[in-house]
């Protein structure tokens, strides 16, 4: 098997415009230009699929240029924009119960007003996408399916097994896992030919993979270079930003873009020894998913004790898993590389969830953390469910702090400032008295001085 | 299995319910010393399905491991799963941490839903020294290839469990283990087609019972209880009642109280059910010759049942559901869905939106393994029954 090693050097980018650039500005940009152009697709005739973050096939639908609806992104967009709840009640209105996922609420929602977004008006979908990485998916494709009469594919990919799993490319687990994962991909082609009346152009799909492949170096020594400390960005704030570009347009010319100048920039404040917190005293990981009604003031009240989140799991599931392989896609193998590519992803960046303890072990080393902050919902099960035990696990094999705060994605109605507050106070206390951080001042430069 | 010979049916089948009735309130496994002959240890299994088969041919008494049930004592595992996880996987992690189920070989889970997928994790964290996994069987069945991904998986879990065992598992040796379970399948088939053709017969509690023995027997232990009870049935001298048929949905993974269900048959006659369906996947015989994993592979893909935690796009949930009352020809259907069950939530809903622009009549329940007051549900069920005879009348 060829493979291509997802390494990328400081060498490969031209110096440029890393201080002009403002990442959140242009990543709120780019946002507003994709809702631009869903708001005209079903009039412009072109083809819609409904796709996921995680367990997708992007590559191949934007070979057919599909234009790409994240319902998972409008939802969240709908709590970043503080009208979670008005969707969610309707869709409870409906009859959908109070303990099912609160994503899967506000797009009954959004169906239910027939597409009206405050980001724009929502296309309607010819196809839907859904892996089994998280089980909700499927039941979400479901609804797809009665409300909208289209075809759901579910892609089947098979995740980590048991604790202490290794996959390696080219071994017979990872080559048994990518057949059957091929086999999908080519019944999938075949689907998308039938919506689009377009055969797949395997030149235009390897140009596309060949995007993917660079926005996924960049994307590695984005995350790479939160391990300097003071890290130049906050993963659970201005990571969301990044995060949403990854995958609204992973595979396009405007994503290689963005994630050339973002690495670019970041690299420059590390030569700055600028942090994203002016005084950084505790670097913590943060595992689980945003509650995005209140991520900013989540983030103030760790701030407040010069706390950054230097790494959150979720840059690694929720953008596919792409930066937990070790390979990138052989474009002259367009599709049995996407599916070798798919395979090790599933196993190392997304099932793994289910063994959190083995990757958050190794994180807390990499990222110099001195806390982990658990944030377990009730919407997302795939995340939260594990999420005490694996806490017990942290806390007691490996003398780690932690955290455990509850809420909600986007439901308004689970967010308790007071009580999250005084957790997060009693938390900081506790480092405190632990004997605060290990070191007092930044220090310019991967980890910490021992 | 000794099973004394008692002339009166009714007695007879007192006696082999009685035992079930003690099993199902059974959350321990055997010890080594109390394993049946020709068995070298247990593996449990978490709902909805598993093959049996492969784990019996290697001397591994199959636990279908179905939670704590409403008396168990739960110590530990609220600390460590979230409040909003189902009952059923908050018994099991206690069961797992409180040492029940310590003496377990391996412990097997599927993707059936995001918490039961962490069960293996809490498993590997917890109980080290046991063979935990997830068995990774597909949700989509409909591409080409998902039979030899399904065997290629078997396949994988056979050489687990040869490495656990510390020798081969041979085709012969599950080929054996097939036609046992192809004798209880036609068994259990059998038990069903009563409850449709005469439910007076076989009550909804009995038949539960009776197939839950499974969940702690060998299979080959279970179909002589089932072949003893079934004839027993036949003899049975009952008059049937004035009751509306119903089905029932929403018990393929937790296990709804046995007092609910004996609330739900005081007012109805239910005449199918999803009640374990695990243990009754493979809707007909198994190959018996030829590569035995393959045989296994295509039932799955081919020939078995339905439930909200499998995509399928030959099965749509509606479509199952409607065939159901079809073949059973009932009037009516409980959908029930256990609490914080995802899955099952979303299917309800969707299950109830179908059947309105129908007329279908429906009452939706929702449960949870540990509940213990049912008077409420008792009146709801009386009266959703009454307002279906009048209606029928």
């Amino acid at each position: 098997m060829t493979i291509a090693m997802s390494q990328a050097t400081p060498a490969d980018h031209p110096a440029g415009d890393a201080d002009s650039f403002d990442p959140r500005a242009e990543g709120q940009r780019l946002i507003k230009d994709w809702y631009a152009s869903l708001e005209t697709a079903n009039e412009r005739g072109a083809p819609v699929a409904n796709i996921f973050v995680m367990g997708n096939a992007i590559e191949i639908l934007r070979a057919f240029d599909f234009e790409l609806v994240f319902p998972e992104i409008n939802s969240l967009q709908t709590g970043v924009r503080k009208t979670s709840e008005e969707y969610i009640r309707l869709s409870e209105d409906y009859g959908m119960s109070p303990d099912v996922c609160s994503y899967v609420k506000a797009d009954v929602g959004l169906m239910l007003k027939k597409g009206e977004h405050p980001a724009g008006r929502i296309p309607r979908a010819s196809l839907a996408v859904a892996s089994n990485m998280c089980n909700t998916f499927v039941k979400w494709a479901e609804i797809w399916e009665r409300w909208l009469k289209i075809p759901a594919f579910v892609l089947d990919l098979p995740g980590q097994r048991a604790a202490g799993w290794e996959v390696r490319p080219g071994d017979p687990q990872h080559m048994a896992d990518s057949r059957w994962i091929e086999a999908q991909y080519r019944d999938l082609i075949d689907k998308c030919e039938a919506v689009t009346g377009r055969k797949l152009d395997l030149d235009r799909l390897a140009e596309v993979e060949e995007r993917t492949n660079t926005m996924v170096r960049h994307w590695n020594n984005v995350m790479e270079l939160n391990r300097h400390c003071p890290a130049p960005y906050n993963a659970m704030l201005d990571g969301l930003t990044f995060i949403g570009i990854m995958n609204v347009y992973r595979g396009a010319p405007e994503g290689v873009e963005y994630m050339r100048r973002l690495e670019e920039h970041l690299r420059a404040k590390v030569a700055r020894g600028e942090g994203r917190v002016s005084d950084e005293r505790f670097r913590l990981l943060f595992s689980g998913t945003p509650c995005y009604v209140s991520m900013r003031r989540l983030v103030e009240l760790f701030e407040a004790w010069g706390g950054v989140f230097a790494y959150s799991d979720y840059l690694t599931f929720a953008a596919g898993g792409l930066d937990a392989t070790d390979i990138l896609y052989d474009t002259a193998r367009p599709i049995e590389s996407l599916a070798e590519v798919t395979a090790l992803a599933a196993h190392r960046g997304l099932s793994h969830q289910f063994f959190a303890h083995e990757r958050l072990a190794q994180q807390i080393k990499d990222y110099s953390a001195d806390g982990v902050v658990f944030h377990g919902i009730k919407s997302c099960r795939f995340v939260s469910s594990g999420m005490a035990d694996t806490r017990e696990f942290i806390t007691r094999r490996l003398d780690i702090p932690t955290l455990y705060i509850e809420s909600d994605l986007i439901d308004p109605r689970y967010w308790s400032d007071a009580q999250i507050k005084n957790r997060v106070d009693a938390f900081f206390e506790a480092l405190q008295q632990r004997g605060g951080p290990k070191r007092k001042h930044p220090h310019q430069g991967i980890g910490r001085p021992e | 299995m000794q099973i004394q010979t008692v002339h009166d049916p009714e007695a007879r089948i007192t006696e082999i319910l009685e035992r079930c009735f003690t099993l199902s309130r059974q959350t321990s496994i055997p010890s080594p010393e109390e394993l049946p002959q020709g068995f070298r240890g247990t593996i449990g299994h978490f709902p909805v399905y598993f093959p049996e088969e492969i784990a019996y041919a290697a001397g591994l008494l199959p636990v279908n491991v179905l939670g704590g049930g409403n008396r168990l004592e739960m110590r530990m595992a609220d600390a460590r799963m979230g409040s909003f996880v189902c009952s059923i996987c908050r018994s099991t992690t206690e069961l797992a941490l409180n040492g029940t189920l310590s003496t377990l070989e391996g412990f097997v889970t599927h993707p059936i839903c995001d918490a039961a997928k962490h069960l293996a994790g809490i498993w590997s964290r917890n109980l080290p020294d046991q063979m935990s996994q997830i068995l990774y069987l597909p949700q989509n069945v409909n591409s080409r290839g998902a039979t030899r991904y399904i065997r290629d998986e078997y396949w994988r879990l056979r050489a687990d469990l040869e490495k656990r065992i510390g020798e081969p598992i041979s085709d012969d040796a599950i080929r054996a283990a097939i036609r046992v379970y192809n004798e209880n399948r036609r068994l259990l088939r059998e038990l069903y087609q009563i409850r449709r053709d005469t439910p007076w017969k076989l009550d909804l509690v009995e038949c539960y019972l009776l197939i839950r023995a499974r969940s702690r027997m060998p299979c080959a232990e279970h179909n002589i209880l089932l072949k003893e009870a079934i004839g027993a049935i036949a003899e049975r001298r009952r008059a049937a009642q004035d009751k509306p048929r119903v089905v029932f949905l929403g018990g393929f993974c937790e296990q709804p109280p046995l007092e609910m269900l004996e609330t739900i048959e005081d007012s109805c006659f239910v005449v199918d059910d999803d009640l374990l369906i695990g243990l009754r996947w493979l809707t007909e015989d198994v190959a018996e010759i030829g590569d035995p994993l393959w045989a296994l592979a295509v039932a799955y893909v081919e020939r078995s049942a339905a439930s909200p935690v499998q995509h399928d796009a030959n099965k749509t949930k509606e479509g199952y559901l409607m065939a159901m009352l079809k073949e059973s020809k009932a009037d009516a259907a409980i959908l029930t869905a256990a609490k914080f069950c995802e899955p099952g939530l979303d299917e309800q809903l969707a299950w109830s939106k179908h059947l309105d622009p129908l007329g279908i009549p429906y009452l939706v329940l929702e449960f949870e393994e540990k509940m213990t007051s049912f008077e409420q549900m008792a009146m709801q069920v009386e009266t959703f029954a009454e307002s279906l005879l009048f209606a029928l009348a």
